[in-house]
């Protein structure tokens, strides 16, 4: 047996650290806990906890199922707690401006080919590529966080999530 | 640019001389030469920085080995210097830069780190899990230093692109992540999409990296890149940035100790646990300590239009103002 313990957090179980201030404004380090904001937000809220530019970082509430979305680039979905399954679809009509930053929810059901699906626990990356559609599902609940590009469904509330004080 | 480099001194370490600076090596201690000052870091605290700075390219934006010496990044061409980011040295006016191509400098350091690297210690690896640096020359350890840096261009486990870890690829898993799940993700694929339907654990591909604090890329969404590392010990370099960049401990915890980019005073700590985000603002420098083997997310925007539109004032030191 290892005698060491390798500690991930997960919605039920997690310890937020915080920002030590010697000579600075905690708000530079725009400090959050994904499973906090998790815990905070409805199913499939995308809610920014890392924003560089015009790139983001959402953490995602998965809960029973999310709309279709179509993206313009790739995205990449880690889960980090529950399990989470993604189908990917190839859309018939082009669904989004390939030139787009973002994903967009869709109306209804794409139709074309289904892709496949990925069921995927935590640690687990899966690729959501470029001009495709997908859709989340978890049984229980879980977490993504989602590497992508701000688009029109971002959701900002850092006053909310991170440390000020 | 000159490099020169001598034959071996008593200790059976060649002396290298880049531009005005001369580097030699003892049983203990790296001495590095300037002009106008000179100074001292303990070997294993130099290799282990110098090896970060060939790894990883001279990184983005500083990459101090100590409070004294280290290279600034412009991409192209590199800054070298001493007591350039110490008010001190600077106002005692024995502070020293020089200018190099990326490419001579690149070549001089790696001289540097082959002939100073003795056999049975690398780098790379956790100190717990290596032989000594000191002493007299002992050989070498090309292999260790001269690892390939994993850089996918979409994703790892990608058809084409870089693959996964395993044993039968050589890379088992860590004694401090011997614990975490190896189970993959159930991936099905229609007929005709094997190469678009993808996924993989990204926690078993860190828990069998062979090295620490060496951020290799396995996703990249344009210019933004995550670049998962495992981290045990002491962050071997002090990174002062030149754009913002991000963490997500993914496990475990790291405290940053965050300083001044340009002074060195003291800013802040950052005590991060699993599932923390946090940014390093453009205008700070940092360092990690992990008491044990971690997994942390460093996120980065690789575009090198960050340093110009910072110095305009086009974009801020922070990410975000709220």
């Amino acid at each position: 047996m290892s005698r060491y313990t390798t500690v991930f957090g997960s919605l039920e179980n997690y310890e937020k650290g915080r920002v030590v201030v010697i000579n600075d404004d905690p708000k530079a380090y725009v400090f959050s806990n994904v499973f906090e904001v998790a815990n905070m937000s409805k199913p499939y809220e995308k809610v920014a906890v890392g924003k560089n530019l015009e790139y983001v970082l959402e953490a995602i509430r998965c809960e029973g199922t999310s709309e279709w979305r179509a993206t313009p680039h790739d995205e990449f979905a880690l889960v980090m707690d529950g399990t989470v399954r993604i189908e990917l679809f190839d859309p018939t009509d082009q669904l989004v401006d390939p030139a787009a930053q973002g994903s967009v929810a869709l109306a209804g059901e794409p139709t074309g080919s289904r892709m496949g699906a990925v069921t995927a626990t935590q640690g687990h990356m899966t690729l959501l590529p470029a001009g495709k559609a997908y859709r989340f599902h978890s049984d229980g609940v879980g977490v993504i966080l989602l590497q992508t590009i701000e688009g029109p469904d971002t959701i900002y509330r850092w006053a909310e999530i991170c440390q000020t004080d | 640019m000159t490099m020169t480099e001598t034959a071996p001194n008593a200790s059976g370490y060649k002396d290298f001389t880049i531009g005005a600076f001369t580097f030699s090596r003892d049983e203990y201690f790296a001495t590095i030469s300037w002009p106008t000052g000179t100074h001292q870091l303990a070997i294993d605290v130099f290799l282990r920085a110098i090896q970060r700075d060939v790894a990883w390219g001279f990184f983005y934006g500083t990459v101090n080995f100590d409070s004294v010496f280290g290279t600034v990044n412009h991409y192209g061409n590199v800054d070298m210097f001493a007591g350039r980011f110490n008010e001190a040295y600077r106002k005692a006016e024995v502070d020293y830069n020089e200018n190099f191509t990326h490419d001579d400098l690149m070549a001089a350091f790696k001289s540097v780190l082959s002939d100073w690297t003795n056999a049975g210690y690398d780098p790379f690896a956790a100190p717990m899990e290596t032989g000594s640096a000191y002493g007299p020359s002992n050989g070498n350890n090309d292999e260790a230093v001269t690892r390939r840096r994993v850089v996918a261009d979409r994703m790892v486990s990608v058809p084409g692109d870089e693959q996964i870890r395993t044993d039968a690829s050589g890379f088992t898993v860590n004694r401090g992540f011997a614990d975490v799940p190896q189970n993959e993700p159930i991936v099905t694929a229609e007929p005709g999409y094997e190469d678009q339907v993808c996924a993989y654990n990204m926690y078993a591909y860190i828990s069998r990296s062979d090295v620490t604090w060496n951020p290799s890329v396995v996703s990249a969404c344009k210019e933004s890149l995550y670049c998962p590392t495992s981290e045990e010990f002491i962050l071997p370099v002090i990174h002062g940035n030149d754009r913002v960049e991000w963490f997500v401990q993914l496990s475990d915890e790291i405290q940053w100790d965050v300083e001044d980019r340009d002074t060195g005073a003291k800013r802040a700590r950052v005590i991060a646990k699993a599932g923390d985000v946090a940014a390093m603002p453009a205008d700070i420098r940092h360092q990690g300590y992990s008491p044990k083997r971690s997994m942390l997310l460093v996120w980065e925007n690789a575009s090198n239009r960050i340093p110009e539109m910072i110095a305009r004032g086009e974009v801020g030191v922070r990410p975000v103002e709220f």
